[in-house]
């Protein structure tokens, strides 16, 4: 029955990307990537990764569409040429993908737990996680401890991009500046959206809080929440003007929080060293070395999350200010 | 169902493919960038398909020790890939933004016209 579900979900999947592609109305072109992220989403939870699929609800449905918007609203709508060698395009692409599913018939089936991914190195997570960092959600096991100099990277990678939209658009000018007309007023003479928004948004940080600390334990972690959070204040700012937002959150502030996660998870790291351990060996943290390992992933988790929120504020208030 | 058990990867096959036309054969700036977003979002899904494993569930203990568990790493790698693959989306939505202030259109060829004369 779930099998079947999938192959439901992977197909409207296809259906939809092909629509995307297809129509040279990029409004809605962004609109069905929206649909086409929570479809992905759908699939990933079948395919047992929650962590996965939150992630990509709260990014590719909610953040990722926004992005977008206001990128189209400081361009334009509407495509305007006809695609370029579309003949040859889609003989390349057909003969590229004829030769894809054609390697795919050598690759073990879905769900084989005697496929080569499944026998290496995944049991010795599974198998030691308990043993040496004792939480429930190995995912967050292998992404804190296991694998933290990799996270690291990422987080400066997900810092590296939010520094490049800042010099490219500028982190925004001061708002109190402008006459008070050209101040974005959102949609705060809407009734429906303003009184359902106020509902919400508690909820919505109340649930990325939630879903940051209890990452050890259940699905949630540093990037999701990042997500989360960073989506309800765009929600925010979205309902009750962009200058509301900005005296909450000041884009000061944000700068500060995009610097501080990595600042935050280097020094994990380097405390490591300091009590005479490795670079992000959070053994040495504690007397016990569990412990020590539980408390270095609730700091590295949290310079994660402080990170993503940051960083993704920062690019929202950006593309937004420019569009005044 | 022996020969659903490669419908993943024919998807895969398939999106990743659609995602690349976008990319090679439109000449909007913007519908590049979301040819690219689905591109991504195939390989994140080749990446998760791998990582199931018959009758398993999520990877997170829940007391019972007999308990089959899907594979934690792709989960763990395509975790993080999504959200550098938003940020990286976003700087070149920002690079568009500027291009679209210095040379009014995002349409590719336009911009070479303009860079020609």
């Amino acid at each position: 029955m779930i099998v079947i579900f999938g192959i439901f979900l992977l197909t409207l999947l296809v259906i939809t990307a092909i629509a995307i592609v297809r129509t040279d109305n990029l409004f809605v072109a962004v609109m069905l990537m929206g649909i086409a992220s929570l479809l992905i989403a759908g699939n990933f939870f079948l395919l047992d990764a929650a962590d996965v699929a939150l992630t990509e609800a709260a990014v590719g449905a909610g953040i990722s569409t926004v992005l977008f918007l206001s990128a189209l609203a400081l361009t334009s709508e509407r495509e305007r040429a006809r695609s370029s060698n579309k003949i040859l395009s889609f003989t390349v692409v057909t003969a590229a993908a004829m030769i894809l599913i054609y390697a795919t018939f050598d690759k073990p089936r879905f769900g084989d737990p005697e496929a080569p991914a499944q026998t290496h190195v995944a049991p010795w997570y599974l198998e030691k996680t308990p043993e040496y960092i004792d939480i429930p959600n190995v995912v967050t096991a292998v992404l804190g401890s296991f694998r933290g100099y990799d996270t690291l990277g990422e987080v400066f990678v997900v810092l590296t991009a939010g520094i490049g939209v800042l010099f490219l658009l500028g982190s925004g000018a001061p708002l109190g500046s402008l006459p008070q007309e050209q101040v974005n007023e959102g949609l705060r003479h809407h009734l429906i959206p303003r009184v359902i928004g106020r509902v919400l948004i508690p909820f919505i940080l109340l649930f990325g809080l939630y879903v940051q600390f209890h990452g050890e334990y259940g699905p949630g972690g540093g990037f999701q929440a990042g997500a989360i959070i960073a989506a309800g204040i765009i929600l925010f700012a979205l309902l009750e003007g962009e200058q509301r937002a900005l005296s909450v959150l000041p884009a000061r502030v944000l700068l500060g929080l995009m610097a501080f996660g990595p600042l935050l998870y280097g020094a994990v790291g380097i405390a490591g060293i300091v009590l005479g351990g490795n670079f992000l060996d959070y053994s040495v943290l504690s007397s016990d070395p569990v412990k020590g390992q539980q408390l270095g992933i609730l700091l590295i988790e949290a310079g994660v999350g402080i990170t993503v929120t940051g960083v993704l504020l920062g690019i929202f208030h950006a593309f937004a200010a420019r569009g005044r | 169902m022996e020969i659903l058990g490669l419908y993943n990867y024919w998807v895969f096959a398939v999106l990743l493919m659609t995602g690349f036309y976008a990319v090679i054969a439109k000449r909007n700036l913007v519908k590049k960038l979301i040819g690219l977003s689905l591109f991504q979002a195939a390989v994140f899904l080749l990446y998760i398909t791998m990582g199931k494993v018959d009758g398993g569930t999520a990877p997170i203990f829940s007391g019972s020790d007999t308990t089959i568990f899907s594979n934690p790493l792709p989960q763990v790698l395509i975790l993080t890939a999504i959200v550098v693959g938003i940020s990286t989306t976003a700087l070149g939505l920002g690079i568009i933004v500027r291009l679209k202030e210095e040379y009014g259109t995002i349409e590719e060829h336009e911009i070479q016209e303009i860079d020609e004369r």
